[in-house]
């Protein structure tokens, strides 16, 4: 549906997704790389085919951090324009854990509405490419550093466009350690009470958070049946399957947002990385023997060739 | 003693988002609290009930702000800042939406007690980038306050009086003008909501005693007119008394504070107010009256600051208005 159609397949986006997430990870001695392993099949599929998203209005190579909102600052924009224009038939999409930014941008990149050069520019002082995504960063619409307030701004989006008659879906990007938010449960049940079924969302359901396994940090049980208690409608997936998530979408949920729960592989296509579980959730390499090690058993992994750190 | 003009909101949001049909009515579950109980019955494809969940409710008026409408949120002050701040922050006040927070029950108005007596407010919104901070003091100003906050090109904080209100003023809120009620040269008296009528009730026997007050009622408080006040500091003889509903820190003696500091300005200030302090739950006049807030209070400070004692005592004073804690213009006592 993306007006930017090119010829890549879900799979081939999402491979380049890890490519490019790797070997920025590699080059930089750090980064957000479990997230690229489990959410670049979700957002791949959502940039690549599932969006109705028109053409960016942003130069393709990002300008450098513009100011923040103010009355004061009447050029300020969002980077939603990297998303195209926010027109009415158009879909929306946060993403609600920020801290995907770096794996958000490799996907604007690879679905041609980026730049290389823009993740160069990647947590670099006075760029608008920011390390937790802001809302001037690209892609970006609102923010959502803080977790757990993205579906409930979604979902006052979403009524607000149902209210004005707009046929564009509002999606929202999760994770599943938003979960542990009580705001979550306040969002699904509000737009459940107010039949907002123009709400959609994917969770990446990596089973991870900033501490480690979500079970050692806070149990979240049953989400599956939390969801639907509190009035939304949830489909459990293999996240990395672009074929459940096109059927999944299929689930009737008439007046109930859809959250389709993805459950992914924190080091899918990158094996090697499971050598530092349960610390997932920023890699930072602990020697320049580790990063060299993971350099090519990760390339190895990933069928492409090790990144050559003398350059750089 | 003035008029009293009955549940004056009311009648004033229902004209104001009629004639503007971007403008919601949100509620947390404290609609008749709220005075829009009517509105919800009336009118209630206009209406959007968001239960007792301020955070969603915070987050989500942002994202109706997104999609271009104008929200008034109406919960009791309390609930729109201390348990969603951080939604305050990121969904409303950042993206500049244009989210209107009308609190009820500012400062001691409600016999609530902690949990519901908002008394830094005005310190936390003044704090907040891009936010506006308004605060009626009078029926009239309940009256205009939807209009004024809905004029603002961003989220805007409002203290909003209900119930039973005195119509002091007949003028509507000019965002950005402050009121100036007496022009008297020895001491400039500043007050904003409901301590501009205690200071009011105090004139006559200041005016007896032969002290000439200048007084001045805040509407908007931020942003503020420091040139205004600066001048009107210059035309006083020996220095400032404040009186707030809001804890010392942070309100308008601090505003004041602040502009006088700025300048340069060499004159004493005596700030009145809630003095670091929680309050407990009780009547608006007992509160008033047992933390330093009411007329008494303000003959107490201005003697302070001047060193002479008037011999006032309460007996002096204007009438003090005694409003019962259950009255038909109330839901509740809270």
């Amino acid at each position: 549906m993306t007006q930017l159609r090119n010829e890549k397949s879900v799979e081939e986006v999402a491979d380049g997704i890890r490519r490019r997430v790797f070997e920025h990870t590699i080059r930089n001695n750090g980064g957000y790389l479990s997230q690229a392993c489990s959410a670049a099949e979700q957002l791949a599929w959502l940039y690549q085919e599932e969006l109705h998203l028109g053409a960016p209005t942003l130069p393709m190579i990002p300008a450098p951090f513009g100011g923040v909102p103010s009355a004061d600052n009447p050029d300020y924009h969002t980077g939603a324009g990297y998303n195209g224009p926010a027109a009415p038939e158009y879909d929306r999409l946060f993403i609600a854990p920020a801290h995907y930014a770096l794996v958000a941008y490799a996907t604007l990149i690879e679905t041609g509405r980026m730049a290389p050069e823009g993740l160069e520019m990647f947590n670099k002082d006075g760029s608008s490419v920011e390390m937790i995504g802001a809302e001037h960063s690209p892609g970006m619409e609102v923010h959502n550093g803080t977790l757990g307030i993205g579906l409930s701004t979604a979902a006052g989006l979403a009524w607000g466009r149902a209210r004005r008659g707009e046929t564009g879906r509002t999606w929202v990007f999760m994770s599943d350690g938003e979960v542990q938010e009580g705001q979550t449960w306040e969002a699904i049940q509000a737009a459940a009470h107010h039949r907002i079924d123009n709400l959609y969302a994917i969770m990446d359901v990596n089973d991870q958070q900033c501490d480690g396994a979500m079970s050692s940090v806070m149990e979240v049980r049953d989400i599956q049946a939390k969801i639907e208690a509190f009035g939304g409608v949830a489909v459990w997936i293999d996240g990395h399957d672009p074929d459940a998530m096109r059927a999944a979408l299929k689930t009737p949920h008439e007046g109930k947002p859809l959250i389709i729960l993805a459950r992914t592989d924190p080091t899918k296509g990158m094996a090697p990385l499971m050598a530092r579980f349960p610390r997932l959730h920023y890699v930072r390499f602990k020697s320049e023997e580790e990063r060299a090690q993971m350099n090519t058993d990760i390339a190895g992994a990933l069928g492409v060739d090790p990144v050559k750190l003398e350059d750089h | 003693m003035p008029e009293m003009v009955n549940r004056p909101y009311e009648r004033a949001f229902e004209a104001h988002a009629l004639a503007n049909p971007d403008v919601l009515c949100l509620s947390a579950d404290l609609t008749s609290s709220c005075e829009i109980d009517k509105f919800r019955d009336n009118h209630p494809d206009q209406f959007l009930s968001l239960g007792m969940a301020e955070q969603n409710m915070l987050s989500f008026a942002g994202g109706l702000g997104l999609a271009g409408f104008r929200p008034f949120i109406h919960t009791f002050g309390v609930f729109l800042y201390r348990r969603p701040y951080d939604q305050l922050m990121a969904s409303v006040a950042y993206p500049r939406r244009k989210v209107r927070l009308m609190g009820f029950l500012p400062g001691v108005t409600t016999p609530g007690g902690m949990t519901h007596q908002a008394i830094e407010d005005i310190s936390v919104m003044r704090s907040i980038p891009n936010m506006t901070v308004l605060e009626t003091g009078d029926a009239t100003e309940v009256e205009s306050i939807c209009a004024a906050a809905d004029s603002i090109d961003g989220p805007v904080y409002c203290r909003v009086l209900r119930g039973s209100v005195p119509r002091l003023f007949d003028t509507p809120i000019k965002v950005g003008e402050m009121r100036v009620l007496s022009e008297g040269t020895d001491v400039l008296v500043v007050t904003a909501g409901i301590t501009t009528e205690e200071a009011m009730r105090a004139r006559a026997a200041l005016d007896r005693a032969g002290l000439s007050v200048r007084h001045l009622h805040l509407n908007t408080i931020k942003p503020f007119d420091a040139a205004a006040l600066l001048d009107h500091i210059g035309s006083v003889k020996h220095g400032v008394v404040t009186l707030e509903n809001h804890v010392t820190e942070g309100g308008i003696g601090s505003l004041v504070a602040e502009t006088m500091a700025d300048a340069g300005v060499g004159k004493r200030l005596v700030r009145l107010g809630l003095r670091d302090t929680y309050a407990h739950g009780g009547s608006r006049a007992y509160l008033m009256r047992y933390y330093g807030l009411d007329a008494l209070a303000l003959v107490r400070g201005i003697e302070g600051l001047i060193g002479t004692d008037f011999g006032i005592s309460e007996a002096d004073l204007d009438a003090a208005r005694v409003e019962a804690v259950h009255s038909n213009v109330k839901a509740e006592g809270l």
